[in-house]
C-alpha cells in the first residue's frame, strides 16, 4: 500500500473519529455531571438523522437542518431531565439504565409511528455534490470534507465553553467535585438541566450531519453508541478532553484496522474474516482498563 | 369463599353440558372422519416479520399469498383456507419458541416461513422433527436445501448461492478477467462471496480479494479506500437495505472506475434512496422491472389492486409458495396427511411464475432464471438472462 493511500486512510479514520467524538462528549458529559449512564444517546443520534431528513424534506435545505438539530436537540435534552432524569439522580444505576433503556423503546416505537420503517436518503446540498481525488482512481465526497470542518468547529465551541466560561467552570467542578458545586451554594438543577441539553443537542447535531453520509433508517445509532461508550472508557468518565483524543484514537485503530486487517484476514477467508480489525477497538479498551482503570485522561477512579 | 365455590359448579356444569353437547353434535351430524377433513379449513400457519425493518417484506409476502387464495375461489384442493399468522419480529432468539407456538398449540397444517435467514433457522428445527410441511417465502441461506435438507421442507425464493454465482458467470462471460468482492462478514455475506468466485471461476474469470467488514458496520470507507490499488475489472457487493443504500452512494462519491455490481438485493427496494449513484449498476436476480411475460403483467395487476402498492420480488416468492402449496394439496385432494401424493406433486411441480417458469429441484429449491438487470431511470429493468433455468448444487442433500 501507498503512502498516499495510508494518508486517505488516516483521514477516513480523522473524519469517522470527529464523529465519534459529538456523540461521546455527551454521553461522558452526562454521565461525569449527572452519573447517568444514558443508553437512549445513540437514539437521539437518531433522531437527529430523522430531523435532518425532515427538514431537508420540507425546506430543501441542509443548511437549515443543522441548527434545527441542535435547537431540536437543546429542548428535547432540557425536557427529558425536567421530567425525567431528574427524578432518577438518586436512584440506583439499575433503575436509569432501565429507564433509558425504555426511552429507546419509546424513540424507535414513535419513529415508525410518525416517519415509518422506510430507507430514506438525505440529499448532499447541490453546492457540495462533488468528490475531490485523493489517490489514484480514489475520490473523497466533498462533503465528508466539510463534516470534518463542521465537527471540528463543534469541537471548538465545546472546549471553548468549558474552559472559558462560568457555566463551563461549575460543570468542570461538577464533573471532578460533585460535592464542591453544592458547597458553593451553585443551583445545581440548573447545571444538569444545561449538560443534559448540551449533550442532547450534540448527539442530534452528529446525527443530522451524518445523515446524508449514512442514509437514515431504524435503530441507526445502535451501532454508533456501543463504540461510544468504548471512547468514553478509553477517554475516561467525564472528560471531555479524554473523549476527543479517544475519539481520533478509535477512529484511527478502527479505519485502520479494517483498511490493513482484511488485507491479511481477506486472503484466508472463512478464518477470522473481519473479526479480527472490528474486535481491536475493544482490545485496546480491556488494556486501558487493566493499566488504567480511569481512562487515559481520567482525573477520578 | 362461598360465592367462589358457587361459581366453580357453575362452571364445571356449563363444561359438561357443553361437552356433552359437542359430542352428540359430533355424533349426529358428521357421518365419517374424511367428511371431518374436508369441512375442518386447512389451517396454514405465515410466520413472518409484520413489524421492525423487515415488516414491508413479510406484508408483501402475505398479502401474495393472499391473492393466490382468492384466485383459486378462498379453498386449495377443495379445502377452506384459514390463515394463523404470526410476528417473528425478525428474532432468530425466539424464532424456535413462535414456530413450536403454531406447530404445537395452534396446530398448523402448513407453515410458511420467513424473511430472516436466522429465524427461519428456529422454524427448521422444528419442523424437521414435527413433519409439518414448510415452504420458505424468502431466507436464503444454502443449507436449508443442502446439508440440512428435509422432505417436508420446500423453497419457492432463491438460495444466496444462485443470483451471486450468476453475478460472477455473467461478469467473466462479459470478458472481465479480475474482480474482488465486499460484503459483510456473516452467513449470506460469506455464501455470496463464495458463490460469485465459484461462479466468476467458472467462466474463466480471476477472483482478487474478497474484502468484509463485520455486520452491520457502515463505515465502508476504508474498504473502498483499498479497492483502486487491487486493480480489478469489476467489483460485486452484497449488502442489503440502509448498508446498501449508503455503499453504493459511497461508492459513487469515490469515483472509483471498476463498475459495480452484485446479487440483485443491492439496488432492490432501494433505488429511490440511491438515487443518481445507482445508475447503470448491474446485478443478477431472479426478478426484474419489466419482466414482459402475460403472467407478471396480470400479477403486477392484481397485487396492486389489492395491496394498493407495487409488487416486488418479496411478493413473488410469496405468489410462488401459495402456487406450490395449491399444486400439492390438489393432486393429493385436499388430504394434508396423504404424504405421497402431496410431496410427489410438489417436487414435480411445474408453475408458471411472474418471474417466468419455475420447478423443484431435488433438493426443493427453486429451479429458475437468474437474470441480469441494468439500473436505469429508477428501475431494475432487466437487460438478459445471466443463467438459465438454474438450479442450486444442493451439495450434502439425500433426497430424490
Amino acid at each position: 500500500m501507498s503512502i498516499a493511500i495510508f494518508l486517505s486512510q488516516i483521514l477516513n479514520g480523522l473524519q469517522y473519529g470527529l464523529l465519534l467524538f459529538l456523540i461521546a462528549s455527551g454521553l461522558t458529559l452526562i454521565f461525569g455531571v449527572l452519573g447517568v449512564i444514558n443508553l437512549a444517546h445513540g437514539s437521539l443520534f437518531m433522531i437527529g438523522a430523522y430531523v435532518a431528513f425532515l427538514v431537508v424534506k420540507a425546506s430543501g435545505s441542509l443548511w437549515l437542518a443543522l441548527p434545527a438539530c441542535v435547537v431540536v436537540g437543546l429542548a428535547l435534552g432540557a425536557l427529558l431531565e425536567r421530567f425525567l432524569f431528574r427524578y432518577f439522580y438518586n436512584r440506583e444505576h439499575l433503575d436509569q439504565v432501565l429507564l433509558t433503556f425504555a426511552l429507546i423503546l419509546i424513540f424507535e416505537e414513535l419513529r415508525s409511528l410518525l416517519v415509518g420503517n422506510d430507507f430514506h436518503s438525505v440529499p448532499v446540498p447541490a453546492a457540495l455534490d462533488f468528490s475531490v481525488p485523493i489517490t489514484a482512481g480514489f475520490s473523497y465526497a466533498a462533503y465528508r470534507l466539510v463534516v470534518i470542518g463542521v465537527c471540528l468547529a463543534l469541537a471548538a465551541a465545546l472546549f471553548w465553553w468549558i474552559e472559558r466560561t462560568k457555566m463551563g467552570a461549575i460543570v468542570r467542578a461538577a464533573a471532578e467535585k460533585p460535592e464542591m458545586v453544592d458547597v458553593l451554594g451553585i443551583d445545581a438543577r440548573r447545571v444538569h438541566m444545561t449538560v443534559f441539553a448540551v449533550g442532547a443537542a450534540l448527539a442530534l447535531a452528529a446525527g443530522g450531519l451524518a445523515a446524508p453520509l449514512t442514509s437514515v433508517y431504524p435503530n441507526m445509532g445502535d451501532g454508533l453508541l456501543i463504540v461510544s461508550f468504548v471512547v468514553v472508557v478509553i477517554g475516561g468518565f467525564g472528560s471531555v478532553s479524554g473523549a476527543f483524543w479517544a475519539a481520533l484514537l478509535v477512529g484511527l485503530i478502527d479505519t485502520l484496522g479494517k483498511a490493513y486487517g482484511s488485507a491479511f484476514s481477506g486472503a484466508a477467508a472463512g478464518g477470522l474474516g473481519a473479526a479480527l480489525p472490528a474486535m481491536s477497538i475493544y482490545m485496546v479498551m480491556i488494556l486501558v482498563l487493566v493499566l488504567r482503570p480511569s481512562g487515559l485522561f481520567g482525573g477520578r477512579s | 369463599m362461598e360465592k367462589h365455590n358457587r361459581s366453580l359448579v357453575t362452571r364445571r356444569a356449563l363444561m359438561t353440558s357443553a361437552l356433552g353437547g359437542a359430542a352428540a353434535l359430533t355424533a349426529s351430524a358428521v357421518p365419517s372422519s374424511w367428511a371431518i377433513a374436508q369441512a375442518k379449513p386447512l389451517k396454514v400457519g405465515l410466520m413472518l416479520p409484520y413489524s421492525g425493518t423487515y415488516a414491508k417484506l413479510g406484508e408483501n409476502i402475505t398479502y401474495a399469498i393472499e391473492l393466490h387464495v382468492a384466485e383459486k375461489g378462498g379453498t386449495l384442493g377443495g379445502r377452506a383456507i384459514e390463515f394463523v399468522k404470526l410476528d417473528d419480529e425478525s428474532k432468530p432468539e425466539i424464532a424456535q419458541q413462535n414456530a413450536e407456538r403454531l406447530v404445537k398449540r395452534d396446530n398448523v397444517d402448513v407453515l410458511i416461513g420467513t424473511v430472516h435467514s436466522g429465524v427461519q433457522m428456529g422454524i427448521h428445527k422444528v419442523v424437521r422433527e414435527s413433519g409439518t410441511l414448510t415452504i420458505v417465502a424468502n431466507a436464503g441461506n444454502n443449507e436449508i436445501t443442502r446439508s440440512l435438507c428435509a422432505k417436508n421442507v420446500f423453497r419457492t425464493s432463491f438460495t444466496n448461492w444462485q443470483p451471486a454465482y450468476s453475478m460472477g458467470l455473467a461478469l467473466a462471460k462479459k470478458g472481465v478477467k479480475t474482480a474482488a468482492f465486499v460484503t459483510w462478514d456473516y452467513t449470506a455475506g460469506q455464501e455470496m462471496g463464495a458463490a460469485f468466485k465459484e461462479g466468476l471461476e467458472k467462466g474463466g474469470g480471476r477472483f482478487a480479494q474478497l474484502l468484509t467488514l463485520s455486520f452491520p458496520d457502515t463505515n465502508f470507507q476504508p474498504i473502498l479506500a483499498q479497492i483502486p490499488s487491487l486493480g480489478v475489472d469489476a467489483v460485486g457487493a452484497f449488502f442489503a437495505g440502509g448498508g446498501a443504500i449508503q455503499f453504493v452512494k459511497e461508492y459513487a462519491a469515490a469515483q472509483i472506475k471498476a463498475p459495480l455490481c452484485g446479487p440483485g438485493f443491492l439496488t432492490e427496494g432501494t433505488l429511490g434512496a440511491q438515487g443518481a449513484a445507482a445508475d447503470g449498476i448491474e446485478t443478477a436476480l431472479h426478478y426484474g422491472d419489466g419482466l414482459d411475460n402475460p403472467k407478471n403483467i396480470a400479477f403486477l395487476e392484481a397485487f396492486k389492486a389489492k395491496a394498493g402498492r407495487e409488487a416486488d420480488v418479496y411478493a413473488v416468492h410469496g405468489y410462488d409458495a401459495a402456487q406450490l402449496l395449491a399444486i400439492g394439496l390438489e393432486a393429493a385432494g385436499g388430504a394434508i396427511d396423504d404424504e405421497a401424493k402431496l410431496y410427489a406433486a410438489m417436487r414435480g411441480a411445474r408453475i408458471d411464475s411472474p418471474r417466468g417458469p419455475i420447478s423443484i429441484s431435488a433438493s426443493q429449491n427453486v429451479v429458475q432464471n437468474i437474470y441480469l438487470r441494468k439500473v436505469e431511470g429508477g428501475k431494475n429493468k432487466v437487460v438478459g438472462v445471466a443463467a438459465e433455468a438454474l438450479a442450486d448444487p444442493g451439495t450434502g442433500c439425500k433426497l430424490g
